[in-house]
């Protein structure tokens, strides 16, 4: 059972990454090769926190406020470049990050936070808790697609500059779509720190940016239920069978690439087309 | 007199060194149909990004009801009562026909991310879609995606989507481009019909003939120089402007003014 529970938060850890990274890549367009970074800014205030005292609970409001600080920056210096610059530039924050903890003795440096403390509840409330957040954080995803904010989201992704002729203040609503998801990306973070007890520089890696990418891919670019599924799969794929552990670089790029090749708008849209051939061949047939 | 809606004086907008405006102004009186016209490459299309903010022009101000526009970002200047349907169409291909007017006729929700996240009823707006494809005469296109409209819908669907951000001054950038003649005559019928109904406009056009048609006046540009303003009648009539497009000093330049008419 214990194993279950680990499995789960596992999962459910994974689960609010990819959709906070699925707010704005998929509903607002925005690329992003460093999100691993927003995890590891909320798990190193969370972690460091809780190591100073501070109740667990009250660490989540502060991990997402940092981590969403930062995200606003990061946004800041990103509003004036687009696609594939922007893909280069969030990688640079991504790596930013890491050569900057590295050199902090106060965050561990190298050897990381090791010893974080627990969580203050059962393991299994630990779960419930965080597949509680999981619930909540689709529910949101969902309205803000139902939502005005959903529709200028997906008039930006798909282009910025007649959103402006049409009188939107594209910018503002990039840095929102960058403020909320690297929020809940640092809400994701604190739970990660807390349920493993360890991390380090090489968790919010490169490798860990360009997973969550795979899963918002593979899940279908801006749906809700396709991420969830694929993170919820994908996280738990290592566990399962030991040999993907060993390559999880090659089939999460594997996957990556079959994805965009044969089904760029994912496995939400595989089955959507599966389901009403007509309906959805005029949205995906995109240049 | 009333004061002008729209006051453009002494715009210059130069890109390196090449000078693309050179010390134009013009007014349009509300109400009027303004006909903004010259050869390929006299700056037209420069003139109006000029205005709608898309370039900076190196000097000269822009005066819409009183209000400078100079130094405000394009999405300001559009919430201030400015419209642009612009000359390649680029309709939204996520949503269909009547969101799309609908995305446009919703500016009150979109103002800012927080409103805009606190509301998500349409039916407003697409009422408000609907009267504009009515009004220019798409209605039954409606619910059909984007992807699938021949150019002459999607030009009105251009038109639809700028009205219903229900502008003091609607742009309309080459409209009739790239229609068959019977199209272009209808939908230039269409836009002097809008006009009537009190919707001021600006009509970059290279269609001659509609322009005579429905223009009440016309600037015309050559070389970034404006050359005549004038009713259209006697701007025809006018030889600089003759020579503009007929009377190129080289055959060269009297190719392109050629060309641009099919353009």
């Amino acid at each position: 059972m214990e194993y279950e529970i680990s499995l789960l938060t596992t999962m459910g850890i994974s689960v609010l990454f990819a959709l906070s990274l699925n707010l704005i890549t998929g509903f607002c367009g925005q690329i992003s090769l460093g999100h691993a970074a927003f995890l590891g800014i909320g798990a190193y205030v969370s972690a460091m926190l809780t190591k100073a005292g501070v109740p667990f609970l009250a660490t989540l409001p502060l991990a997402m406020l940092v981590a969403g600080f930062f995200g606003v920056i990061v946004g800041l210096a990103s509003l004036r470049v687009r696609a594939d610059f922007l893909a280069i530039t969030t990688m640079g924050a991504g790596f930013l990050f890491i050569g900057i903890v590295r050199q902090q003795d106060a965050l561990g440096g190298e050897l990381g936070i090791s010893g974080i403390p627990d969580p203050g509840m059962s393991k299994l409330a630990f779960m419930l808790l965080t597949v509680a957040l999981c619930v909540v954080v689709a529910g949101l995803c969902l309205y803000i697609r139902k939502a005005w904010m959903g529709r200028v989201f997906k008039g930006i992704a798909e282009d910025e500059d007649t959103m402006r002729v049409l009188g939107i203040d594209v910018p503002r609503y990039k840095l929102t779509a960058f403020a909320l998801g690297t929020a809940l990306a640092g809400m994701a973070g604190a739970l990660y720190a807390h349920h493993l007890k360890f991390i380090g520089p090489d968790s919010f890696g490169f490798i860990e940016s360009v997973t969550v990418l795979s899963m918002v891919v593979v899940g279908g670019i801006g749906s809700v239920t396709g991420v969830i599924v694929a993170a919820a799969l994908l996280s738990v794929l290592p566990a399962w069978f030991q040999f993907i552990g060993d390559y999880k670089l090659l089939v999460y790029g594997g996957l990556l690439f079959l994805m965009m090749r044969f089904s760029p708008d994912g496995m939400a849209g595989f089955v959507a087309r599966r389901l009403r051939p007509a309906a959805a061949t005029g949205k995906a047939q995109r240049p | 007199m009333t004061a002008p809606l729209l006051e453009v004086a002494g715009v210059t907008v130069r890109f390196g060194g090449l000078t693309a405006i050179d010390n134009v102004s013009f007014n349009v009186e509300a109400g009027e149909l303004l006909g903004l016209i010259g050869p390929n490459g006299a700056g037209k299309t420069t003139m109006l990004r000029s205005i709608t903010g898309v370039v900076r022009a190196t000097a000269g101000k822009v005066t819409l009801r009183g209000e400078s526009l100079d130094g405000l970002p394009i999405h300001q200047r559009i919430r201030r009562g400015l419209a642009l349907s612009q000359q390649l169409v680029k309709p939204f291909r996520d949503f269909s026909v009547i969101e799309n007017v609908a995305l446009a006729a919703g500016s009150a929700k979109t103002r800012s991310p927080l409103i805009a996240l606190l509301h998500v009823a349409q039916k407003a707006e697409l009422a408000v879609g609907r009267e504009m494809l009515e009004r220019v005469g798409i209605a039954a296109h409606a619910q059909q995606g984007t992807a699938i409209q021949p150019l002459g819908i999607l030009k009105r669907l251009e038109m639809a989507r700028a009205l219903a951000l229900r502008p003091q001054l609607l742009l309309l950038d080459e409209p009739l481009a790239g229609l068959n003649s019977n199209e272009a005559s209808a939908l230039a019928t269409t836009i002097a019909d809008i006009n009537r109904q009190g919707v001021t406009i600006v009509l970059i056009e290279h269609n001659l003939g509609e322009v005579m048609r429905i223009c009440q006046r016309l600037v015309v540009l050559d070389n970034g120089r404006k050359i005549a303003d004038e009713a259209p009648r006697t701007a025809m009539n006018d030889p600089a402007v003759r020579a503009a497009y007929l009377g190129g000093d080289t055959l060269a330049d009297r190719v392109a003014a050629e060309g641009g008419r099919d353009a």
